[in-house]
């Protein structure tokens, strides 16, 4: 970035594409042509903000005004205003909820002062279409560095010395990891980045691969140094079709710079990158699945031992690593392993990306030091609960993890203390919930999807989830008993212990995490018929307080099967063998006149 | 194995066959060829599958075991425009099931299949990753964020006029 007086950051990540960042972003630039002021002020596309839900955003540096909701049309006014006489577009900038002021520099956002961008250090700075970007941020410096004053050795230990952990999930340190596929002797042995990002509702690797696509592509060749590979695989979702087109455009220069290739950097060291495809199955994310899946094979698990780093893509020695734990690489090696022990806590180093989401003000992509507690990542980069309603529990880890309540609001995040609390770091995901929530419905929900993915291979895990998805269903509806839930209890842990893979071994995780914690709502479902945060269609039935009724006819108007009679100014009645309790008649009403029995 | 029908002229084999080559008929290439098989004809017919086991030297047998395994693979044929509801964690706690009951409701299919005329097919899927937006509906590649049960309608309505 170096002659420009002003630049103009737009957001490309998948959430503001969907509101129309692509179209913003034509308009700055035409106009900023048509002004003739394309020699001073940059227009560009960067990658996540992190700052979703109030996109699209546009960043203005230097002064770090960050606009937000910005539309198509509104790039006449910032350009006219702001670049031209200096003055900020009042109207679009962010507003603080809690005091209602406007913020004129993102610095002051409760939202990114307790965050630490490592693994994220580029999302949201650079043109991730453009390696000079990349380069101009100390990119490849790293790889530099290996290949031309470290022994691989000396990087492994550099690494092992960091602390750094694998951030798919299992937390395995990454150093070791390398040093054990090191030691397997072959004469081909592979590099795979596991970009399959299966927990629904998590979207961090796709985020550093749609922001920073060379982070990953750096790091993988210089694990190819470490463990002596000279092939690199990204096993990637085909639904991510924006971060395949950047990754690939990325090797495609990486390549032209001579940064993959034959003798790269003059060194002699060969190394070269492919992509493969998923194709919509959770389980192959877990590392033997996903090297079956390369081979074109069904994504089927296999027993470990023997370990990828042993025996893995074509029955050769394989070093899996996710997105993220490659994005912390090079940073690692440019800063040392001192500076990245020195974050964090004391055996979870360094920081993590959470995908932050569900009842939350702030829903986005947050990087934070391990050891920050809930209460921050909620209330202040989180910004609270939507509409004021009331805290009730983060699920992280996905299908694999539980829910974390109000007595682990002050907790530590780190893999061993998530662990301890009944739920597991997992790769990210974090949802919150409110007092809306049917617990026993959540369960239920992340039944159903272990349900539709797990593989078939073992009987635990195809019949047994499929048992216990039953009993849920059963509770739900309002037919279960004390018996159902002492057998949930107990089909949950045969299913924990005896299950093939990761997916089976983690998925009653869910159910009892929430038996833990919840047993009233279950006690409630059983042994009163009723559902108390009213989610569970078959436990509830919508009513008209003919008190409140003003007869403004609006329920039914907005009833979908016209199951609401009145007249207007005259009190309204639901035909309950009509309702499908989709909810729209109370969500309508401004007079608080429906209510759930 | 499937219940439609149809027969691949010669010169849609030719392109099935050009496919195979160009992954050089291995059949670890198999998930690749598949994608770019169904890009071309948009779901994977009985047909299509046999040519592409013969052309990488395998069984039928395995080529429709990987097809049933992956749920990106389809074997029947989406609607003109292809309606996919987030089903994901985010969406979920934000009210994606109600919005899936409507569409539901109102196209009369259930998930998988696909209108009479062929007009509107429903599926879900996890994670658009436009969680901030949840909850999320899909209409080709076009986005739609904030779907509420009553905005249904609408989404439906700017395709019918098409
Ligand atoms: C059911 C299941 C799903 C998984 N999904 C993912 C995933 O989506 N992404 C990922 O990086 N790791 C996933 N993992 C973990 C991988 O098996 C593996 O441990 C990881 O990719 C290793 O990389 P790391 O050490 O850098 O974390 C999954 C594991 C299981 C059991
Ligand atoms: S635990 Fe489930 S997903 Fe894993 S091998 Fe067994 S059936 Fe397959
Ligand atoms: S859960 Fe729907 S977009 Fe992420």
């Amino acid at each position: 970035m170096a002659t420009f007086k002003m630049h103009l950051l737009v957001c490309g990540g998948t959430g503001c594409r969907a509101s129309e960042s692509e179209n913003l972003f034509h308009n700055l630039r035409t106009g900023i042509i048509q002004k003739g002021l394309e020699n001073d002020v940059q227009v560009l596309t960067t990658g996540c903000f992190g700052f979703c839900e109030k996109g699209p955003i546009v960043k203005v540096l230097p002064d770090n005004t960050f606009y937000t909701m910005v539309k198509p049309e509104d790039a006449g006014e910032i350009i006219e205003e702001h670049i031209i006489k200096g003055r900020k577009v009042q109207r679009l900038l962010y507003v603080n909820p809690l005091t209602s002021e406007k913020v004129e520099d993102s610095k002051h956002m409760g939202f990114y002062r307790k965050q630490l961008r490592i693994a994220l250090r580029n999302c949201g700075f650079i043109d991730p279409e453009n390696i000079d970007e990349y380069i101009a941020r100390d990119g490849y410096a790293a790889l530099g560095t290996c290949l031309t004053e470290m022994t691989p050795e000396q990087v492994i230990e550099l690494m092992k010395k960091s602390g750094l952990r694998g951030r798919g999930g299992g937390g395995f340190p990454t150093g070791l990891k390398w040093e054990i596929t090191r030691a397997s002797k072959a004469d081909q042995k592979y590099v795979v980045c596991n970009a399959d990002e299966g927990d629904p509702g998590a979207f961090m690797d796709r985020s550093i691969l749609e922001g920073d696509p060379h982070s990953v592509i750096e790091a993988m060749a210089i694990c190819g140094y470490c463990i002596e590979a000279t092939k690199g695989l990204v096993y990637i979702r085909a639904e991510y079709p924006l971060a395949i087109e950047r990754l690939k455009i990325a090797i495609k220069q990486a390549r032209e710079y001579g940064l993959l290739g034959k003798d790269i950097l003059g060194t002699g060291f060969d190394f070269d990158i492919e992509l493969r495809y998923g194709a919509g199955a959770f389980v192959c994310g877990e590392e033997t699945a996903l090297i079956h899946s390369m081979e074109g094979f069904r994504g089927e698990p296999t027993v470990k031992p023997p370990f990828p780093s042993v025996s893995g893509y074509n029955g050769k020695p394989t070093n899996v690593n996710n997105v993220e734990t490659f994005a912390n690489v090079p940073v690692i090696i440019n800063r040392g392993a001192e500076w990245f022990a020195s974050i964090g806590t004391e055996k979870s180093k360094g920081t993590k990306v959470f995908a932050l989401a569900g009842k939350i003000n702030n829903v986005g992509l947050i990087e934070v030091p391990m050891g920050i507690t809930l209460r921050e990542v909620i209330y202040e980069i989180g910004g609270g609960i939507k509409e004021g309603k009331k805290f009730k529990a983060v699920q992280t880890g996905g299908p694999s993890g539980g829910c974390l309540t109000e007595k682990h609001l002050d907790t530590p995040i780190d893999y061993d203390n998530l662990i301890a609390a009944g739920s597991m770091m997992g790769s990210g995901g974090m949802i919150v919930m409110d007092e809306d929530d049917c617990m026993v419905s959540i369960a239920k929900f992340y039944l159903d999807f272990t349900v539709e993915e797990s593989c078939g291979k073992c009987a635990p895990c195809r019949i047994g989830n499929k048992r216990l998805n039953e009993i849920l269903e059963k509770i739900c509806k309002g037919e279960g008993s004390m018996e159902d839930i002492a057998l949930l209890r107990n089909l949950s842990n045969v299913v924990k212990d005896t299950s093939l893979c990761g997916l089976g071994q983690t998925s009653p995780n869910p159910v009892l995490s929430t038996l833990d914690n919840f047993y009233d709502e279950y006690l409630a479902h059983v042994n009163e018929r009723k559902c108390p945060s009213g989610q569970c269609k078959a436990l509830l039935q919508y009513w008209i307080e003919p008190e409140n009724c003003v007869g403004c006819t609006a329920c039914a108007r907005n009833c979908p099967v016209n199951a609401i009679a009145g007249e207007r100014k005259g009190v309204h009645i639901i035909d309950q063998a009509t309702c499908i309790k989709c909810g729209a008649c109370m969500e309508k009403c401004k007079f608080n006149a429906v209510f759930i029995k | 194995m499937a219940s439609i029908n149809i027969k691949l002229n010669d010169q849609k084999i030719a392109q099935l066959q050009a496919i195979c080559k160009e992954f050089n008929n291995d059949k670890g290439e198999l998930i690749n060829v598949l994608h770019k098989a169904q890009h071309l004809f948009g779901y994977l017919p009985a047909e299509v599958q046999e040519v592409i086991a013969k052309e990488l030297n395998t069984s039928v047998a395995h080529v429709y075991g990987v097809v049933s395994f992956y749920s990106f693979f389809t074997m029947t044929p989406k609607g003109e425009y292809p309606i996919s509801i987030c089903m994901g964690t985010a969406c979920y706690v934000r009210g994606a099931e109600k919005v899936l009951d409507e569409f539901k409701r109102i196209l009369k299919v259930k998930v998988g299949e696909t209108t009479g005329d062929g007009k509107f097919s429903l599926s879900c899927l996890r994670c658009v990753g436009a969680c901030g937006l949840a909850p999320v509906v899909m209409v080709g590649e076009k986005v739609y964020g904030r779907v509420a049960p009553d905005g249904v309608k609408d989404i439906l309505d700017e395709y019918l006029k098409q």
